[in-house]
């Protein structure tokens, strides 16, 4: 179980141990400490293993993230978990701006609020957030689902491709081509396994949800502007 | 770029300690500005009742000290002056602020009234943070609160008259992370209010913005609010009062602000990495100032408020 006090080594000799660690690695547990807001720590990792760190991380905490679980016990700076690709981050505290930025896949839980521009250009990513998340979130998803159990602020989904946007609770308004969409089963389904995977089943009800999505009026191609050609 | 600091005491008990802790986390933003540094503080001094503390800046110490003596031999005032590298804070009697501005003008071209107040001392200067810190030995700086910038040029020159804090008015400063895009119509339009620049520079037409909002009636929260709909660009504004300070951020809110508040103090950062050296902050309340909200408090028999509160 290597840990590594970020106080007493530098952070790159961190990312570089992390990076050199092949698949079939059996140092699996890695302990970081004091963080104290430094950016890109666990950043860029590709192997099975998980990173938990204890205090503040900087920006772009667990960016293009592969495999890797990275837990983060406190607050995370802008672009957590962006470009992720696969695997699992965890922050237990706050999120800033544009969490899981165009993330293409694995899971991104935020126990706290997360700020302005979650999600921004999500291709694939599942992301959920306990608390609420400021204005602009999602602008131009385009895959993946967000999830959030608290309320959304201004311009949620503007511009949006095919993300499925969950919201437990008030919409302080939509942004451009985001509309409200009928909650069916086979959504309720899709948002009770994200709940699942990020630790809520039993815990919230998926019909308190309301699902939000693309009227796919901005990125089809009208007919009534092929005078324009 | 460009990186903001803040600090405001509550507790008195760590006003010895303030230049300490603002000077550590000025030094951490270097990356985010090393161009140029600087910082106004409350109440490393307070002027006597009756007089007013001019932060003077020059070429170098030796034209400071003689447009102090000239100042006392041409207007046949006695004036005590405490020199720090290429600034210094002279007092002055309330009365002869504006002939001694006057006589600078005349006879002193290439010395700069910096700040004026009862309470604030603004220095700034070309070069690396740390070594900015050191030449005005802010470390060794007390007082009740604090604001402090690292410059990263995008809208105008490198120079010191580019380097924040700008002041607004009478104890009154501001920093400013990001960039307006249309300082120059602005500037135009003050200037026809009266106000005149020293610089190109977005920043000062800012400043000159809130104190012409303040000179027609507007309290400082008002001329912030009217700000949001009169500047265009990107900004995350910190402003200093002589009992306060506030904090607004543009409605897009691109630019980044973290605070942290405690029983002790207010501590605003560009990152949090500004803010780790502070007594307490594992338990600080840490968050994210919203885009288009003003928040301000005020050092009011220790209480401190916020304008509006999230």
């Amino acid at each position: 179980m290597p840990s590594f006090d970020l106080s007493r080594s530098p952070r790159r000799e961190l990312n570089r141990a992390l990076h050199a660690l092949r698949q079939d690695t059996n140092e699996t547990q890695w302990t970081v400490s004091n963080p104290e807001g430094q950016h890109a720590i666990a950043a860029g990792l590709d192997a099975p293993v998980t990173v938990e760190i204890e205090g503040n991380v900087g920006y772009y905490c667990a960016g293009m993230n592969k495999q890797a679980s990275v837990l983060i016990n406190g607050n995370a700076g802008v672009g957590v978990a962006e470009n992720m690709i696969s695997g699992f981050v965890h922050v237990r505290g706050d999120a800033s701006q544009s969490a899981g930025a165009t993330a293409h896949g694995g899971l991104l839980v935020v126990d706290g609020n997360a700020g302005a521009r979650c999600g921004i250009s999500m291709k694939g990513v599942d992301i959920v957030v306990k608390g609420s998340i400021g204005h602009m979130s999602a602008f131009m998803a385009q895959a993946g689902t967000l999830t959030v159990l608290g309320d959304a602020g201004e311009a949620l989904g503007d511009s949006l491709y095919e993300a499925r946007l969950f919201i437990r609770g008030s919409v302080k308004s939509l942004g451009a081509d985001c509309i409200e969409k009928e909650m069916r089963d086979e959504h309720r389904e899709l948002l009770y396994a994200k709940l699942k995977a990020a630790g809520l089943a039993g815990e919230v009800d998926p019909a308190e949800f309301k699902r939000y999505g693309s009227a796919r009026r901005l990125y089809h191609f009208h007919v009534d502007n092929a005078g324009a050609y | 770029m460009c990186g903001i600091v803040g600090l405001f005491l509550k507790n008195p008990a760590l006003e010895p300690q303030l230049g300490t802790l603002l000077s550590g986390m000025l030094e951490t933003m270097t990356g985010r500005g090393p161009d140029s540094a600087g910082f106004a503080i409350y109440g490393a001094g307070d002027a006597e009742d009756g007089s007013v503390k001019l932060t003077l800046r020059g070429p170098d110490a030796g034209t400071l000290s003689k447009a102090v003596s000239g100042l006392e031999s041409d207007l046949g005032l006695s004036l005590s002056a405490l020199a720090r590298d290429t600034h210094s804070v002279v007092a002055v009697p309330a009365k002869d602020e504006q002939r001694v501005r006057a006589w600078l003008t005349a006879n002193a071209p290439r010395v700069d009234v910096v700040s004026a107040g009862r309470r604030m001392e603004i220095y700034k200067e070309v070069g690396l943070p740390a070594s900015v810190a050191e030449r005005f030995d802010l470390a060794g700086m007390t007082g009740s609160h604090g604001i402090g910038h690292t410059r990263m040029a995008t809208e105008s020159a490198v120079t010191t008259n580019g380097a924040h804090p700008f002041s607004t008015g009478a104890d009154e400063c501001l920093v400013h992370n990001g960039s307006l895009s249309n300082h120059n119509d602005m500037r135009r339009r003050l200037e026809r209010e009266g106000l005149s620049f020293a610089t190109k520079n977005d920043t000062e037409v800012a400043a000159g913005y809130l104190s012409w909002r303040m000179r027609e009636g507007a309290s400082l929260k008002e001329a912030l609010e009217s700000s949001l709909t009169d500047l265009d660009g990107f900004f995350t504004f910190v402003v200093g009062t002589e009992s306060g300070f506030a904090v607004v951020r543009d409605p897009i809110a691109c630019k980044p602000a973290v605070m942290a508040e405690t029983d002790d103090y207010v501590a605003f950062g560009s990152e949090y990495r500004a803010l780790v050296g502070l007594p307490g902050i594992d338990k600080a309340r840490v968050f994210e100032p919203e885009p288009a909200r003003v928040y301000a408090w005020e050092r009011n028999a220790g209480t401190s408020q916020t304008a509006e509160r999230p």
